[in-house]
């Protein structure tokens, strides 16, 4: 089937035709059709426009002009501005923005040749790690209906898992992109942040924003980095620096590679069979001719409260442009301009992005700012330097992605506090602005579990590599649910 | 019992960049409401601020001109809050590290003394949108074509006592920073505009609460608005009241001013440092390179046009009161090689001033360049032309008739210094004026500037006047 290719199978099959991109965009099309009624992992679904950039696709790769993704079909997160088509962020409030931008990463990629399928479901504003709190209606997990597909970039893993698109975008401010890759079975990277420009994606913290791959395979998700990845003028905290190919590394032997383990991350609140499931990922890698050393991060606790301050405090002010004035929801009958703010702003968002926003106003007010912000801004750093101070020892860590297996659909809905501690794996990178993969490593309880692995600044291709390596002795990535093949 | 009055004040200098401060929309003043705003501007989402970085250098040349400390890592800050012209309910700014820190600018007293006013910093940031009411009936309008201009805010200390001192330090830093070539100046468009904090107390206790004074276009209204404050405010203490912070608005036609807001309206701004936006680095390789073009500043240009063109106190302050008319000075007096300072002094003051005055020009705007009126001065110079006969020449190049050369062939102005032709000018009035002449030699010598002036006028003011002169007292004797 199809759907079962690698991106570079795919890539070879299209060139050689085997087969057309818009016959490759069909064949998502109709399993979108068939399944997504269930899953619920699109907002919008883009028949149309994909056919006409499949025809377009295929026209370039008659014509000997394609490059590797051209003519393979892609699915944007919701948060990704995208010409002409509705951008919602899975919020009421954007139910009506249809963007008349495309995100860089878009333009990149419909550059490329790379049809646009739809856009996947997601928690609101990316504000949540089950994609429960979408305006839409949760995304149901591919491997168990019962089970919440992670979040915020719920939608793009479930699309990856259930094979309603070869490769899907995804953004990850606390761990939006490694974490539902881990509950979904997928592969996931988050970049060094300004790697990837943040142009056209909608703004929820700033400086912890970064936009990232998830595909199948490590090797396919260094190929669409290849494809996202790069400066941008219209993005300040772009990196100006030049691209490296991320494939490069990719088939590098493990020999020598230093492996970080830190004992904190196998501590109290890990569930015990996400952390044999990981202790036996890291024992694969050794036997590709790793060494595995001890490391610390001590201030590993603090990154959950800080991020908690500072990831709040920008969005308050990152989604103040949500006014009811210019665009998206605007309250009926407004009886003055406050009544137009207040209810536009109480009837447009949805409870968590609320919260948050309350939060963060509350953290930068006058007299609770240095208690709060700026300390947090300081907790910040102390967690970055543990990392680089543990890189002195090691070339990447590695440990778990998330203290358990996915949850149920409403389990923790009612628990912010345990929803928030779930991400205490994946917040710290966030914090230093690391690259970090996830790929999957093995089941618990039939849900599926990720490895988690860190990387010092621009070590992408490194990371990818490890992915790659890992994948070649392990099949956890080509596993599909059944219902799904 | 006597008041002191302490008055600082807030200046908005609107940045002359062709584009704005985060967005690449033009800046151009008038256009149709919604025209030059784009995405960014309209705080889109997704979209992202990218710094100008024209702005920069404007900002750190008026740093040094103030003598000012400038901030070598300086940082946006978002100043939070919602309001329908402010598209992204937050307003980027500079809070705790401003781009210019403590300077200071001299000002000159009527009495003609100096004082030093302190300048606390100055900062850029962005402008907002302006609200339209009328245009659309029943409904308030907002054009965003403002929004995002580039302003540098600069803060004085609370260092001035009257309201004359205050338009003294506003007319002063509206010269400088024309003379920078950062602002045009314009306070009619808004690229100029000035906030007063005023207060007063009873000598030798702490500051009293103060008013603000806002969006004043002129300095006239500036100065009798903060005369009325402080009038206002030392009734209302005298009269047992107190005097609350709050911002008002001065209204010109009652010449009163009233209140807009008290403090009890005031946002909280949450300001914190914007994530979008990198510090702006400056190194001290920087910093020389731009001293090394900052021009020639109003003072030292007038104490130089004193001491080195010999020109009064009154006329160099007059020549300076701009950089284009200190410029265009300066070329003509290059052009005319410097023969007769005095005489382009006096066409610059007079003439052309006067021109310029009743046209409501602009040095700039000039329809006489300085080649022109160079050109027309080496003829008065050669004794070409008279001064008179140059008034008449000047008007004609104004009016776009050519120069001075052109103009003086084709009309025929050129004057008369032929010793036979004034001669027979001179033998004529003497032979039509018998009875003068014979007064004259009775001894009324004043009637010399009769003669003068029959002669002139049969000649049609081209006899040159010296020659005149002098033949009129030989054939007289």
């Amino acid at each position: 089937m199809m759907h079962n290719l690698t991106i570079k199978q795919m890539s070879e099959k299209l060139r050689a035709g085997e087969f057309t991109s818009v016959q490759l965009t069909q064949h998502y099309l109709d399993r979108i059709d068939q399944y997504d009624a269930e899953l619920n992992a699109y907002i919008t679904v883009t028949p149309e426009l994909a056919i006409s950039m499949a025809e377009e696709a295929d026209r370039r790769i008659a014509a000997g002009e394609a490059e590797l993704l051209t003519g393979i079909p892609v699915a944007h997160k919701d948060i990704f501005c995208t010409d002409g088509v509705k951008t919602s962020c899975a919020s009421k409030m954007l139910d009506n923005f249809i963007a008349p931008y495309d995100a860089n990463v878009v333009s990149l990629l419909k550059k490329v040749g790379m049809p646009i399928l739809g856009k996947t479901n997601m928690d609101e504003f990316a504000m949540g790690s089950s994609s429960e709190s979408s305006y839409y209606g949760p995304t149901k997990n591919p491997w168990d209906h019962k089970a919440v597909p992670g979040g915020s970039s719920g939608g793009a893993a479930a699309v990856i898992a259930a094979g309603l698109a070869p490769m899907a975008t995804g953004t990850d401010t606390g761990g939006s992109i490694r974490q539902p890759a881990a509950f979904c079975g997928i592969t996931g990277i988050k970049p060094t942040y300004g790697a990837v420009s943040r142009f056209g994606i909608i703004a929820y913290a700033s400086s912890f924003d970064q936009a990232g791959p998830m595909t199948r395979s490590a090797e396919d998700s260094a190929w669409m980095l290849n494809a996202m990845a790069g400066f941008d003028e219209r993005d300040s905290t772009s990196l100006e620096r030049e691209t490296p190919d991320y494939t490069a590394e990719l088939d590098r032997s493990l020999k020598g590679l230093k492996v970080g383990v830190p004992a904190e991350y196998f501590g109290e609140g890990l569930d015990p069979e996400v952390s044999n499931i990981v202790k036996a990922a890291i024992d694969e890698v050794k036997k590709l001719g790793a060494e595995v050393v001890e490391v610390h991060l001590p201030n590993k606790a603090l990154a959950v409260p800080s991020y908690y301050v500072l990831a709040p405090a920008e969005a308050s002010s990152n989604l103040s442009r949500f006014d009811g004035v210019r665009f998206g929801y605007r309250c009926e009958q407004p009886k003055d301009l406050e009544d137009l703010y207040k209810r536009s702003r109480s009837e447009g968002f949805g409870e968590e992005v609320k919260r948050r926003i309350m939060v963060g106003a509350y953290a930068l007010s006058a007299g609770y700012y240095d208690a709060y912000y700026l300390k947090a801004q300081k907790l910040r750093r102390m967690v970055r330097d543990d990392f680089i101070k543990a890189f002195e020892s090691c070339d990447v860590i590695m440990g778990p992605v998330a203290p358990t297996t996915a949850f149920n659909i409403g389990e923790k809905s009612d628990d912010q506090v345990s929803m928030y501690l779930s991400d205490l794996y994946t917040i710290p990178v966030n914090l230093a602005g690391l690259p970090a993969l996830s790929v999957p490593a093995g089941f618990a309880q039939e849900r599926p579990v990720g490895l988690h692995i860190v990387g010092p600044y621009f070590s992408e291709a490194k990371l990818l590599n490890i992915g790659h390596q890992f994948q070649q002795v392990t099949d956890w990535h080509t596993k599909m649910p059944a219902q799904y093949q | 019992m006597s008041w002191e009055v302490v008055i600082g004040l807030e200046i908005h200098a609107q940045l002359t960049t062709k584009s704005k401060i985060f967005s690449g929309a033009s800046t151009a003043y008038g256009a149709a409401p919604n025209t030059q705003a784009c995405p960014i501007d309209l705080g889109m989402p997704g979209m992202l601020p990218v710094l100008n970085q024209a702005v920069i250098g404007k900002s750190i040349i008026l740093g040094l001109a103030l003598d000012a400390e400038i901030g070598k890592r300086s940082v946006f800050d978002r100043k939070n809050y919602f309001y329908p012209d402010l598209p992204k309910g937050y307003q980027t700014s500079q809070f705790e590290f401003p781009i210019v820190g403590q300077g200071k600018l001299e000002i000159e007293l009527e009495d003609g003394s100096k004082k030093v006013i302190g300048v606390t910093r100055a900062h850029l940031e962005e402008d907002a949108g302006k609200s339209v009411h009328g245009l659309v009936p029943g409904q308030t309008g907002v054009d965003l074509n403002r929004s995002g201009t580039p302003l540098l805010e600069i803060v004085s200390d609370p260092d001035m006592s009257s309201a004359k001192e205050a338009v003294a330090y506003a007319k002063k830093m509206h010269e400088l920073v024309q003379y920078l070539g950062i602002c045009d100046g314009n306070m009619q468009e808004g690229s100029f505009r000035v906030d007063s904090n005023v207060s007063v107390r009873r000598p030798g206790e702490p500051l009293g609460t103060r008013a603000e004074l806002k969006n004043i276009n002129s300095f006239r209204f500036i100065e009798k608005a903060i005369e009325i404050e402080i009038e206002r405010q030392i009734e209302l203490i005298e009269g047992g009241g107190t005097v609350v912070q709050e911002t008002r608005l001065y209204d010109a036609d009652n010449n009163t001013t009233r209140s807009m807001r008290t403090k009890e309206d005031a946002n909280d701004y949450r300001y914190f440092p914007c994530p979008d936006l990198l510090p702006i680095i400056i190194t001290d390789e920087e910093i020389e390179a731009i001293r090394a073009t900052l021009p020639e500043l109003p003072d030292a240009k007038r104490i130089r046009f004193v001491s080195e063109f010999g020109l009064s106190e009154y006329d160099a302050s007059v020549l300076t009161s701009s950089r284009a008319m200190a410029e265009f000075f300066e070329k003509v007096v290059e052009l005319t090689e410097a023969k007769d300072i005095k005489l382009c002094a006096n066409w610059m003051t007079s003439g052309f001033s006067a021109a310029l005055n009743r046209d409501s020009l602009s040095v700039e705007q000039s329809p006489v360049s300085a080649e022109g009126l160079a050109g027309m001065i080496l003829r008065i110079l050669d004794n070409s032309i008279s001064g008179k006969i140059a008034k008449q020449v000047f008007e004609a190049m104004w009016n776009g008739e050519g120069s001075a050369d052109e103009i003086i062939d084709v009309k025929g102005l050129k004057q008369i210094t032929d010793t036979g032709a004034i001669e027979s000018l001179v033998d004529d009035v003497l032979a039509n004026n018998p009875e003068q002449v014979e007064a004259y030699k009775a001894g009324q010598t004043k009637m010399l500037g009769y003669f003068v002036g029959q002669i002139m006028k049969a000649s049609g003011g081209q006899a040159n006047p010296g020659q005149v002169n002098k033949m009129l007292v030989s054939k007289l004797k």
